[in-house]
């Protein structure tokens, strides 16, 4: 195990790991634990021509097509998961605001193989998903062939190797080694498949903490290349036993980027206005910030590793 | 159409289940006659308990908590490509004669909107033994030729999704919309299979956008009765998916 500390703050991670043009998974383990203060760090430090991939992201994939920092989106489904539709996603589609956007879609499962095989390090993952779907005639990444050990068709997904995945912990060592739990997601493979993982943390803990419980130690610290340290950095989306989801606010965001002037008004306010996180939460205000936070804990029973 | 949606269950059937009026009739069909069903979602998700509270997403802080196993996607996408899912529902903006689905274009005037596209949806379409489908009936969602064959239904009838190679003992089994519940025949075209109370049969067919087919044995589908209209009032008692503005 590395004896470095590779804890740094977002606006370092970024900077030195997420150049322009990246591709990025975000939005791994799908409606919880979505990177939204690496999302608005992207389009603080203004990053372009980004392929942005992930399940369905929920609205952190909207707001980075309406700021302009996204070329390119692989998914499986773009938009506001409580409230319905992406706003930003639509115009850039439809109409090039505020630049074209070219769009690969996937389903859930067929994106799942494509990092999957990205992580076991062979070029594809056969299913028999998307047969028979318009998926695969505009998608070049879904391809049929025959099965060379039966009679059958299958689709071939091609391996997906993002640059940087960026996932969204509970808690990490300052080595990268990560515990997560929750609904997972693509996160595990998304981390393999990824040539660089940057672990955003809601709580650093020390590596003895981390060796208590392995199994729960799904991202290995050798993987990571950055650490962040950032409290409440998925809200709006949840965190198991430290938000809950922010609903009001998936809401909000709604009517508030209906029309683009009101989005811009939107992403100044939230994004471009604030200095980080920490100027995010205070905008947030306690109240609301005390409204979500767990209730009640529930802790699992210990696992004895004793021998 | 939530109750209607919820009696596709049966008891002790593994489940997966989509977001929004999908999850509703799951989480009604566990509180009434499905107790032992098993919900399976698309983030990990395997739940033998209903979630203790209203949700608004399948990740959700409740619908983690007392869950019987959070895992990756593929832990439970396996098992819907292995066959043992044996029913899935789905909402969609569009639905034609075969039960193809689109989730991906739109049409808002003449003007093409873009929709978010397939999640799971296509996932569980082509691998679900049966597929239940949800929409609000009328002729601009139930059309003649889906614009995008985001979920493969019965493709162009007959044999057609062997042809495409998939699995046998897969496709739609019903379409529940705001009028009535269709259901598939042999060649698999769709077919008026029953009438919510009070909706006329030429009201349905001049809201469908094909010449839709009418069971020799036409039935009433069965109002909600009071337990289940109980259990939805608690499931969304502020009505944000079941009331007159929900989410489209």
């Amino acid at each position: 195990m590395t004896t470095t500390s590779k804890l740094v703050t977002m606006q370092h991670a970024v900077r030195d790991h997420v150049p322009s043009g990246s591709m990025v998974l975000l939005g791994a383990q799908l409606e919880p634990m979505i990177p939204f203060a690496a999302g608005h760090e992207l389009i603080r430090q203004s990053r372009r021509d980004l392929t942005l991939v992930g399940p369905i992201s929920d609205i952190l994939f909207d707001q980075m097509i309406g700021a302009g920092c996204v070329a390119r989106t692989m998914a499986a489904w773009i938009g506001n998961v409580s409230a319905g539709v992406g706003y930003c996603f639509r115009r850039a589609v439809e109409q090039n605001i505020p630049r074209p956007l070219a769009t690969v879609d996937y389903s859930n499962l067929t994106l799942a193989l494509g990092l999957h095989a990205g992580a076991m390090g062979v070029p594809f993952m056969p299913t028999y998903s998307t047969m028979g779907s318009d998926l695969p005639i505009k998608n070049g990444n879904l391809r049929e062939f025959n099965s060379p050990v039966n009679e059958e068709k299958l689709i071939a997904v091609r391996a997906l190797r993002p640059d940087v995945a960026i996932i969204h912990v509970q808690r990490a060592d300052q080595f990268g080694n990560a515990h997560l739990w929750g609904s997972l997601g693509v996160a595990v493979d998304g981390a393999r498949a990824a040539r660089k993982v940057i672990v955003v943390a809601e709580e650093i803990v020390a590596p003895e903490v981390i060796a208590s419980d392995p199994n729960r130690t799904l991202i290995p610290g050798f993987l990571v290349a950055a650490v962040v340290h950032e409290p409440w950095g998925a809200h709006p989306s949840p965190v198991q036993g430290h938000y809950a989801r922010d609903h009001a606010f998936f809401s909000q965001y709604h009517e508030q980027s209906r029309e683009l002037k009101d989005f811009e008004q939107w992403l100044q306010r939230w994004v471009l206005g604030v200095k980080d996180r920490a100027e995010y939460m205070n905008l947030l205000g306690a109240c609301r910030v005390e409204s979500l936070g767990v209730k009640q804990h529930a802790m699992s029973a210990p696992a004895d590793f004793g021998y | 159409m939530v109750a209607a949606a919820a009696r596709e269950i049966r008891d002790a059937e593994l489940v997966f289940v989509g977001m929004r009026l999908p999850l509703l009739a799951f989480l009604l069909a566990k509180r009434t006659h499905a107790p032992s069903a098993v919900g399976l979602y698309e983030n990990g998700i395997i739940r033998d308990a209903p979630s203790p509270e209203m949700l608004y997403t399948m990740g959700d802080s409740p619908n983690l908590f007392g869950a019987t196993l959070c895992g990756s996607m593929l832990d439970v996408m396996s098992l819907l490509q292995q066959g043992r899912v044996h029913v899935g529902i789905l909402g969609a903006a569009e639905v034609d004669r075969f039960g193809n689905l689109n989730t991906v274009w739109g049409l808002r005037g003449s003007a093409e909107i873009r929709l978010p596209g397939s999640g799971g949806a296509c996932d569980i379409a082509c691998l679900a033994q049966r597929t239940v489908v949800l929409l609000p009936h009328d002729r601009a969602r139930l059309v003649e030729r889906v614009r995008h064959v985001t979920s493969p239904g019965y493709g162009t009838g007959n044999s057609w999704r062997r042809s495409r190679g998939l699995p046998a003992r897969s496709g739609p089994s019903a379409i529940i919309t705001t009028m009535g519940v269709l259901r598939f025949g042999a060649d698999g075209e769709a077919y008026l299979a029953s009438a919510h109370p009070g909706v006329p049969v030429e009201e349905i067919l001049a809201a469908t956008g094909w010449t839709l087919r009418v069971a020799d044995s036409l039935k009433t589908t069965p109002p909600p009765n009071t337990t289940e209209l109980a259990v939805i009032r608690a499931l969304d008692p502020k009505q944000f998916w079941t009331g007159a503005g929900q989410p489209q």
